[in-house]
């Protein structure tokens, strides 16, 4: 029959119309800035560098080894090294960054740097609302925004941080372990080469 | 297997609208047009509304995405094959990293293969269904099919947002394996997905595919020869339509993709109905896959632990790998050098090799056809251009 | 499917003349390659589709590849005389190996489903003798990849029917993909210019460009 074929579909989609007032399933829109859809666990947008403790300066994790800026694909890191030492997780005192910038404008937030990091300081954020009126200097993410405590980590994700404290606790427990049988107080020796040609 | 529904339309190929005397009139279609797929230009030579000839122009995307591989590490690639066609960036991830697992000899642990295919078949699953939405939406069918696809689609990509981190730009595969190991959390939500795929796709296809417009609209427009179609290299659903048996699935067996049962849809008129058809029917192969693959899925590891992230150097030499991505053979020829940056790199895009016959599929056609005959071959400029 | 050394014995054979060489590849790929020269390729390209062994219908992959002038150094061991007395000494041997351009096809057959058969050929060096034949008469799938070959690496492909700039505009002179290519110097603002960026960025911009004054806005809101 000549329409027969139509006739089935709008018989579709008049199935469709209907359902998508009753059927949880073909109601598929939200009012955005009103409802929000869950964000999924590993959702990824872009980095931050994590800080232990309240004091975002003297907890944060990076020791500003320059991997990532180097690793970073479209080159959106800016790092410049400090000039004195304090002392990290472990109490050896290591380098911090005293220019930390992303431009975001660049980033591509494809979280090489978090694969490429050997000292779980820099993390993926899951903030995407970061809309702004000046399409330079406002999109460039300096240390002050970066830093963000653990504790945050752990709200955005999870099972994540856990595995992370988990391998820095037993980071810090087997240097404590080598501290104590070495006995004598040699000065600690750094660890991995954390600053490769 | 299209068979029957052209018999049951069995109508002469459609009459050309009278000629007009006179000049041929040249038209410019595109860049910036709705039906082209993104920035992509046609300059076509018009006889009254027949296509007298056309010339694709390229490059309003052009990035030399070649040349930025060239000089970064071979991991810093992977990020920017996701913005080769980025409807698929998962199977992109898969031919880079096959490639690159060609070119060093690396072993992928068989959990991570499993997963590859999950992941390659639900891409291929949510272009195929985009694909028809657009294809509707440039016949006219403006919106319903399309949001009725993109809701299916959005779907998959929140499976692969939850897995991956992002709906499009995954990033997920990295030599040796994969990024993140899927949870059993993750496999039920996909099995379900997977579960209810069918359900729409029945319905989807009662929505169009006997829907007299849309037969008069694809129907012997656009016919190819399977001859044209070898020698010219297309690849994909567009080269099985003509006919020829070519699914790199079969022929390579790359992946796990040997131990999966699965048939491969081919059509006998190469007209933009079977091009269609072949996605619909394609669909219902990958939902069989993708049942085979979550009950076959093996634990275990899901990286060789001895590739190296940071300071990767495959030895000297070169390696052409390629797989069956959704809009046809998708490779990746790589040259190295013993260095840390590829010496060499080169996408061979499928989208952008099919549109090597455009102008003979839409010669004596109408311009409102060109449009039909564009979408069926499916292109993102995002692989075209490069 | 047929070992490259069989494909090479019989190409010779039915192009008389014909001068093939195996290329042999490092990696674990194992994907040796011919290289075929210039005058007889696409007698012999013709012969490996046409032959009923062979078949290879479908043309896949056509890449450019740049190879730079490169010095080699061959340390040789030359009898001189010193203080009258002759000895062996190993002198370095600087050799300069001119640079080419190359197209790569990778060949398959869809009949057969064997493959790939890699065939390579060379141009003579980089700056002038840039010609080599067109495949596109033998394969429809070569036009685009020839063209886009002939836009970022500068062959010219004699006997293709329409060789034009196919990514590039049509008033672009250099060949981007070449190794030599020196980018133009254009330069964006960035927030963070440092090193050889702020080097650029002193030439380009004297002053930071002022933002709309909307932030301010903002932040007091």
């Amino acid at each position: 029959m000549l329409g027969g074929g139509i006739l089935k579909g709008m018989a579709v989609t008049a199935r469709n119309f209907v359902g998508s007032y009753f059927i949880q399933e073909r109601m598929t829109t939200i009012q955005y800035p009103e409802e929000r859809a869950p964000l999924p666990e590993n959702y990824r947008n872009f980095p931050f560098l994590v800080f232990d403790g309240d004091d975002a300066h003297a907890g944060l994790r990076c020791v500003a080894c320059q991997i990532c800026e180097k690793e970073c694909p479209p080159q959106c890191i800016y790092i410049v090294k400090s000039k004195d030492k304090k002392p990290d997780f472990v109490g050896k005192p290591q380098l911090y960054p005293a220019t930390f910038d992303i431009d975001i404008s660049v980033c591509m937030s494809c979280q090489i740097c978090v694969e490429v990091c050997p000292f779980d300081a820099i993390k993926m954020d899951k903030v995407f609302e970061l809309s702004r009126r000046e399409r330079f200097d406002a999109l460039l993410m300096q240390k002050a925004e970066l830093a963000k405590s653990n504790e945050y980590y752990h709200q955005i994700h999870p099972t994540e941080a856990t595995d992370v404290d988990a391998g820095l606790a037993a980071a810090a427990a087997a240097a404590a372990a080598k501290k104590k049988a070495v006995a004598s107080p040699a000065p600690p020796t750094p660890p991995s080469n954390p600053n490769p040609a | 297997m299209t068979a029957t529904l052209h018999e049951l339309h069995e109508a002469p190929p459609r009459a050309m609208t009278s000629r007009l005397e006179g000049e041929l009139l040249e038209v410019s279609l595109g860049p910036q047009h709705p039906s082209t797929h993104g920035v992509f230009r046609m300059n076509v030579a018009l006889d009254g509304e027949i296509v007298r000839k056309l010339k694709p122009v390229f490059g309003y995307l052009h990035r030399n995405h070649e040349q930025i591989a060239e000089s970064t590490s071979y991991l810093g690639s992977m990020p920017y094959t996701d913005r080769l066609d980025y409807f698929c960036s998962m199977t992109n991830n898969w031919a880079y990293a096959l490639s690159v697992e060609k070119l060093a000899g690396i072993e992928v642990p068989e959990r991570a293969e499993y997963l590859r295919v999950i992941l390659a078949e639900l891409t291929r699953l949510q272009n195929h269904v985009s694909l028809l939405g657009f294809l509707l939406s440039d016949m006219g069918a403006w919106g319903t099919p399309l949001m009725y696809a993109f809701r299916e689609r959005e779907k998959i990509l929140g499976l692969l947002e939850s897995l991956s981190g992002s709906r499009m730009m995954c990033d997920y595969m990295r030599f040796g394996g994969c990024r993140v190991d899927a949870g059993d959390d993750w496999i039920s939500h996909a099995k379900k997905v997977v579960a209810d795929f069918p359900r729409f796709l029945g319905e989807f296809e009662k929505l169009i595919l006997e829907n007299e417009i849309v037969i008069n609209r694809t129907q012997e427009v656009g016919k190819l020869s399977a001859e044209l179609a070898i020698n010219a290299g297309l690849t994909g659903p567009i080269l099985r339509a003509s006919g020829v048996n070519y699914d790199l699935r079969k022929i390579d067996g790359y992946g796990f993709y040997p131990r999966f049962k699965f048939r491969v849809p081919l059509g006998d008129h190469g007209d933009c109905y079977d091009r269609l058809m072949m996605r619909a029917l394609e669909m219902r192969e990958s939902l069989n896959i993708l049942k085979q693959a979550f009950d076959q899925l093996p634990g275990g590891p899901i990286m060789n632990p001895k590739v190296k992230i940071r300071a990767f150097k495959p030895p000297a030499g070169e390696a052409y790998g390629r797989i069956e991505g959704p809009k046809g053979e998708l490779g990746f020829y790589l040259i190295s050098d013993g260095a840390a940056t590829p010496y060499r790199y080169r996408v061979r895009p499928p989208s952008f090799i099919n549109l090597t016959v455009l102008e003979d599929m839409c010669l004596g056609h109408t311009v409102a056809d060109v449009m039909v005959i564009l979408g069926s071959i499916d292109i993102v400029m995002g692989e075209v251009d490069r | 499917m047929v070992s490259p050394e069989q494909i090479k014995a019989r190409a010779e054979t039915a192009v008389p003349g014909a001068k093939i060489e195996i290329i042999a590849n490092g990696s674990p790929a194992n994907q040796p390659s011919l290289l075929i020269d210039r005058e007889h390729a696409r007698t012999v390209v013709q012969f490996l589709r046409d032959d009923p062994a062979l078949q290879l219908d479908f043309c896949s992959n056509v890449t450019g590849v740049d190879w730079l002038d490169r010095t080699a150094t061959t340390k040789v061991k030359v009898k001189t005389l010193v203080d009258g007395e002759e000895k062996e000494i190993e002198q370095a041997q600087v050799e300069t190996l001119p640079g080419y351009l190359e197209a790569v096809y990778h060949l398959y057959s869809m009949a057969l489903k064997h493959g790939p058969v890699i065939v390579r050929i060379r141009t003579a060096d980089r700056a002038n003798a840039v010609h080599l034949p067109s495949l596109t008469p033998l394969y429809r799938s070569a036009e685009f990849q020839e063209r886009e070959i002939y836009d970022l690496y500068g062959i010219r492909f004699d006997g293709h029917p329409d060789l034009r700039r196919i990514l590039m505009w049509d008033e672009f002179v250099d060949h981007p993909m070449r190794k030599d290519y020196v980018p133009p110097d254009d330069f964006e603002y960035e927030p963070t210019p440092h090193d050889e960026v702020l080097a650029r960025a002193k030439e380009h911009y004297t002053v930071r460009p002022s933002s709309d004054g909307a932030e301010t806005l903002t932040a007091q809101a």
